[in-house]
């Protein structure tokens, strides 16, 4: 089981690694971890992606309830949940390809941040599947470098109750 | 006034008249503004030991332990110390010295990074980066330490900061978004927990160090006389329900009497209050309690459902839920429950093994608890001894039996003592120590001396890492791999040598006597007792075992 979790925490040196140290410590499976300002400049939301079963899900959101630091932990169902996640992408390619990965890169609808002689490196802004099916066109190309931001998420209307 | 002053006047403001400590480059400003600062400060003889005195001052007072140390090295003997308080959640704020701010992360002369090195190991922590920081950090952290569920907080102060000019006013009220020290009970969940007990046949409380106040140990001692409700006390609950008591069934778990472990297995309900059903009192998860509800009780919403499934959950404060249930609750009289308990307890009694030549451990720590009849503090180190001293002692009041629990720390006693003697309370204070974890920390025998603190120590001297020769023994086949000393100074000439009154026993006859004596002696003693080497701490039951698989011995 996979769920999101919302952490509100205060904007504080050190508090990620507060976090960070958490989820090494009690072991559990984080897929994505992502950090950044919130409407309120005092408080930065962190969104983690984990994985394990009901008790531990139940675990990791009390764990990081108790940091003192942290202000209010929010699991969003995935029902409720509006995601998005950025990735930077790197392929490169022969000058025989280059109209090959042109069109491609068109097809998926991708941002062309730049473009050498024998690379290009595109943009994709969406849900986390959309930036799957992204990375999934263009393997079978030489991937020569990637950067995912890891998932954000709010849910529907702003705040869970 | 400079920051390490503001420090000092922080101190005065908040009434901390003791500190305990160890200087250094980095922390020398502070010192200097407590020369003459009219603070009690107990210079120990390593950063480890000022910091469990800390713990045991804290723990005996239920006050904030307050330690000092400098950088680097300093701070990084502070880190055994703050995971030990961590684990058994004892406040103490830890102010440590820092290089310079301009120097910071240059891997300077006794540079630690003593910040990210203690995060795992203290409720929370700080480095000073702004002198305008340090009074709201202090009065945070300083508030953090004795609030919600204690522990160790530390403050890590560059010395640029100590010397940079600071506004003395000290904020306060504290108020941390999110934190909630004082949760108040669900009053479904207390009806819950109260239709439950109604119903129960066999209850049980099982009570930990979260109950650790005067007023929630007469809370529980009322409830559970007006309605026949069993208590096992885990080591850090030892004593707030009294020893000896008709319905009391001491330490449950891996060397708890057989009685206490047989009780929770057929017990219907078990309460726990402030306790963390900790692998060694539950062993294997699915054949804990067999019978039973498990209803927690517990302000930490993380401690519940940790370990195992909980029934009755009970968020909130331990005071605040026991008046609650006091009020929703009509005391049942439940004959049939406390008469199979006094049946346990007089078909399965702690026994001492007899002996007429060689002295046994058990005969001592029993020896010691008629002396002190309930009357002392007593500190335990880790090991035999530990767990012979949570058997036989009997202890009545909450806060009298200091032990390292969770991280069970060797080491740990003789400081934690020399903190417990300067608590403020007049008990006196016996430590029960083994030859292994004595020689952890002995240099502090050097500050009892100074300081002239009137601590009792007894070394219950076996010539070996007892606890873990007996694993070697029943689970090694007695392959005694590093576990035997094959030299031990004379710990009686030692105490000499540090100018405390001491005597050596090999004899059985002279136990009592002998006790007797460093009980009623005035200042500090120490009492060498050379036991039994091959005593077991029995009934024991093996790790992840279930509740009633004592290990059987073939002697
Ligand atoms: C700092 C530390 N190191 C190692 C251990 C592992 N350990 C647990 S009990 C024990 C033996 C303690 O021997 P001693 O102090 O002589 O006490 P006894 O068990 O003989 O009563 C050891 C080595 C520990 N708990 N703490």
């Amino acid at each position: 089981m996979k769920k999101i979790i919302s952490i509100l925490v205060r904007n504080k040196p050190g508090v990620l690694s507060h976090v960070a140290g958490l989820v090494t410590r009690r072991a559990y499976n984080v897929e994505s971890i992502a950090a950044g300002p919130t409407e309120n400049h005092q408080i930065t939301r962190i969104t983690l992606v984990v994985s394990g079963d009901e008790k531990v899900l139940e675990q990791v959101s009390r764990q990081f309830e108790k940091l003192i630091d942290v202000i209010k932990v929010d699991a969003i169902p995935h029902e409720l949940a509006l995601t998005g996640e950025l990735a930077l992408i790197t392929v490169s390619f022969t000058p025989e390809k280059k109209t090959e990965i042109m069109s491609l890169i068109a097809l998926l609808g991708l941002t062309i941040k730049s473009i050498e002689r024998d690379s290009a490196t595109v943009m994709i802004a969406g849900s986390a599947q959309s930036v799957d099916t992204a990375i999934n066109g263009l393997a079978p190309f030489h991937i020569k470098a990637m950067a995912r931001t890891g998932l954000v998420a709010l849910p529907i209307g702003g705040v869970t109750d | 006034m400079t920051g390490a002053q503001a420090i000092v006047h922080f101190f005065k403001e908040m009434g901390i008249d003791l500190v305990f400590g160890y200087p250094g480059g980095q922390i020398i400003p502070l010192y200097d503004a407590l020369y003459d600062s009219g603070i009690k400060h107990i210079l120990a003889r390593h950063e480890q030991g000022a910091i469990h005195a800390a713990d045991g001052f804290a723990r005996a007072s239920g006050k904030t332990g307050v330690v000092i140390a400098t950088s680097g090295p300093g701070a990084t003997n502070l880190v055994t110390g703050l995971a030990n308080a961590h684990m058994d959640s004892v406040p103490i704020l830890a102010i440590t010295g820092q290089v310079p701010t301009t120097s910071l992360g240059t891997d300077s002369f006794q540079e630690a990074d003593i910040y990210g090195i203690s995060i795992p190991i203290t409720k929370y922590n700080y480095l000073i980066k702004e002198p305008s920081d340090l009074l709201p950090a202090l009065s945070e952290a300083y508030y953090l330490t004795s609030s919600g569920r204690p522990g160790p907080v530390l403050v890590d102060v560059p010395k640029d900061i100590q010397t940079a000019h600071v506004d003395p006013s000290i904020p306060k009220p504290v108020s941390i978004p999110g934190y909630n020290p004082q949760p108040a009970p669900k009053a479904e969940q207390v009806s819950a927990l109260a239709e439950a007990l109604t119903r129960s046949l066999r209850p049980i409380f099982y009570v930990g160090g979260g109950a650790n106040m005067n007023n929630v140990a007469e809370a529980l001692l009322k409830l559970a006389e007006a309605s026949d409700i069993g208590v096992v006390t885990s080591l850090q609950g030892k004593g707030i329900f009294p020893d000896g008591h008709s319905l009391s069934l001491g330490l449950p778990g891996m060397h708890g009497p057989k009685y206490a472990n047989i009780a929770i297995n057929e017990a219907d309900l078990i309460i726990g209050l402030g306790v963390r059903f900790d692998d060694r009192v539950v062993g294997d998860v699915r054949r804990f309690a067999p019978l039973a509800r498990i209803a927690h009780v517990d302000l930490d919403l993380a401690e519940i459902g940790k370990r195992l499934s909980v029934d009755l959950p009970v968020s909130g404060d331990l005071k605040l839920v026991l008046e609650e249930l006091e009020r929703k609750l009509s005391p049942i009289k439940r004959p049939e429950w406390k008469k199979r308990i006094l049946e346990l307890k007089k078909e399965y009694p702690l026994t001492i093994p007899k002996s007429l030549k060689e002295i046994k451990p058990q005969a001592v720590i029993s020896a010691l608890s008629a002396a002190t009849k309930g009357g002392a503090i007593i500190v335990t180190d880790v090991g035999q001894h530990q767990m012979w001293s949570a058997q036989f002692i009997e202890s009545k009041k909450p806060r009298r039996f200091l032990s390292s629990g969770g991280l069970g720390t060797m080491g740990f006693g003789l400081p934690a003592a020399i903190g417990a003697s300067l608590s403020g309370r007049k008990d006196p204070v016996v430590l029960v120590s083994g030859d292994g974890g004595f020689q952890m920390n002995l240099q502090e025998l050097a500050t009892i001396r100074q300081y002239n603190l009137p601590v009792k120590i007894v070394i219950i001297n076996n010539g070996c890492l007892g606890m873990v020769r007996q694993w070697q023994q029943f689970f090694f086949q007695r392959r005694y791999s590093q576990t035997i000393f094959e030299y031990n100074p004379d710990f009686s000439k030692l105490a000499e040598v540090y100018g405390i009154p001491s005597q050596r026993i090999e004899d059985p006859n002279e136990v009592e006597r002998a006790i007797g004596a460093l009980i009623s002696s005035k200042g500090p003693g120490l009492l060498d007792v050379i036991v039994d080497m091959e005593e077991n701490v029995l009934p024991m039951i093996p790790a992840g075992r279930g509740q009633t698989d004592f290990y059987e011995t073939d002697s």
